[in-house]
């Protein structure tokens, strides 16, 4: 089984007090940590990968531990989300690997995340950004936590590299007012309402 | 004249691994921007002053930002710089009055001294690029094993009417230095 072999971390933290409107009681923090490692299965085709994923399940729950605690605690978590940039001796196919380890990582960390962890990857080259989705972490359809984290490393992923994202975010968009599932009026059961 | 900040970034880069070789300890950098709103956007003004007294105020914030994150006492920082991107409305000289005149001193305070030159670079610029923040040893300008840069990027800023003023301090320097010249060990930290 292949190692992890960790190259560089990013740990990225935003706070955000107003957009042109009145500035909330407490600001928006969005937080996003990276991880470029290399990819075991760059310049070829492996049929048989799914067994990096164990490996990755000690890096998904660092990742997650340095956000909740850049972030002040698990209790003020709202948002997640997740994401994979591949280097381009690789194959799109390689950053779906992360969905598992990255999301059971955030989810076995918070409270009640009962919502998909919403994702996104792409194959790119180093600098390369991606939009990582965020949205609330007990009921998908609250309209007020859908956001998104820009992320990109200069350096990174080189051609035999995947970048692995993690996002967490305190609270709603800052000037949010787009109506929809409000937070406090969420059930909370199923993941989605 | 205070700073009317929209958004603060940090971010701490570690690097544990570079050409296969292990990195120990890692080299760590973090880089702190503030985005303000350009009190000058649109009109020519001669008198920068409070620019100047707002390149004071985020001096100390945005070094005590970088030295919080990278969770070590002030003394332990090594390099630093600082720079500045101004939306499309403003003009390079806000920039120069931010940085130059009275940010360096707060942010050498933070980072407990500092007798070498703070780098910097500045440019107009627009949301989404790319401001390279240049690193230099705080004590000695000439350590070669410290000069490095640090990019910083909000997808969102500067917007028009607003400044992003970025601070970047380090622990350590490049990961596998080489390239000679004085070292650390050699500068005695007292002319600069």
């Amino acid at each position: 089984m292949p190692e992890v072999r960790l190259r560089k971390t990013l740990i990225t933290v935003e706070e955000i007090y107003h957009e042109g409107g009145p500035p909330p009681a407490t600001p928006l923090f969005r937080a996003a940590a990276l991880a470029v490692i290399e990819n075991p299965f760059a310049g070829r085709y492996v049929a048989d990968i799914a067994h990096f994923m164990e490996p990755l399940n000690p890096l998904g729950a660092a990742l997650a531990a340095t956000l909740i605690a850049r972030l002040g605690g698990a209790a003020r978590v709202e948002g997640y989300g997740k994401g994979a940039i591949v280097g381009t001796a690789g194959e799109v196919e390689h950053g779906a690997l992360w969905h598992a380890p990255g999301g059971y990582a955030m989810r076995g960390l918070l409270p009640n995340p009962a919502a998909i962890v919403p994702s996104t990857k792409k194959v790119g080259a180093p600098g390369t950004t991606l939009d990582v989705p965020l949205s609330h972490i007990t009921a998908s359809y609250v309209r007020s936590h859908f956001d998104a984290m820009e992320v990109s490393v200069a350096d990174a992923p080189r051609a035999g590299e995947m970048v692995l994202v993690l996002v967490m975010s305190t609270g709603p968009r800052i000037h949010n007012r787009a109506g929809g599932l409000a937070a406090q009026d969420m059930i909370g059961k199923d993941g989605l309402r | 004249m205070s700073a009317k900040i929209r958004k603060i970034l940090v971010t701490v880069e570690e690097t544990h691994r570079e050409m296969d070789r292990a990195i120990l300890p890692p080299t760590r950098k973090a880089v702190a921007g503030a985005v303000i709103e350009n009190p000058f956007a649109g009109v020519f003004v001669e008198d920068l002053t409070p620019l100047m007294d707002i390149g004071a105020e985020l001096g100390a914030l945005l070094g005590a930002r970088c030295v919080a994150a990278l969770g070590i006492p002030p003394a332990a920082a090594e390099s630093y710089g600082k720079s500045a991107m101004v939306g499309e409305a403003g003009e390079l000289e806000h920039a120069a009055a931010i940085l130059h005149p009275k940010l360096g001193a707060p942010l050498r305070k933070a980072v407990e001294k500092g007798a070498a030159l703070v780098a910097s670079t500045k440019k107009m610029g627009s949301p989404g690029q790319v401001l390279d923040v240049p690193l230099g040893h705080k004590d000695a300008a000439y350590v070669r094993s410290h000069f490095d840069g640090m990019e910083v990027r909000l997808s969102d800023a500067p917007r028009a009417g607003e400044i992003l003023v970025a601070v970047a301090v380090t622990d350590s320097g490049r990961p596998l230095p080489r390239v000679g010249g004085p070292t650390q060990e050699e500068a005695r930290g007292k002319t600069g």
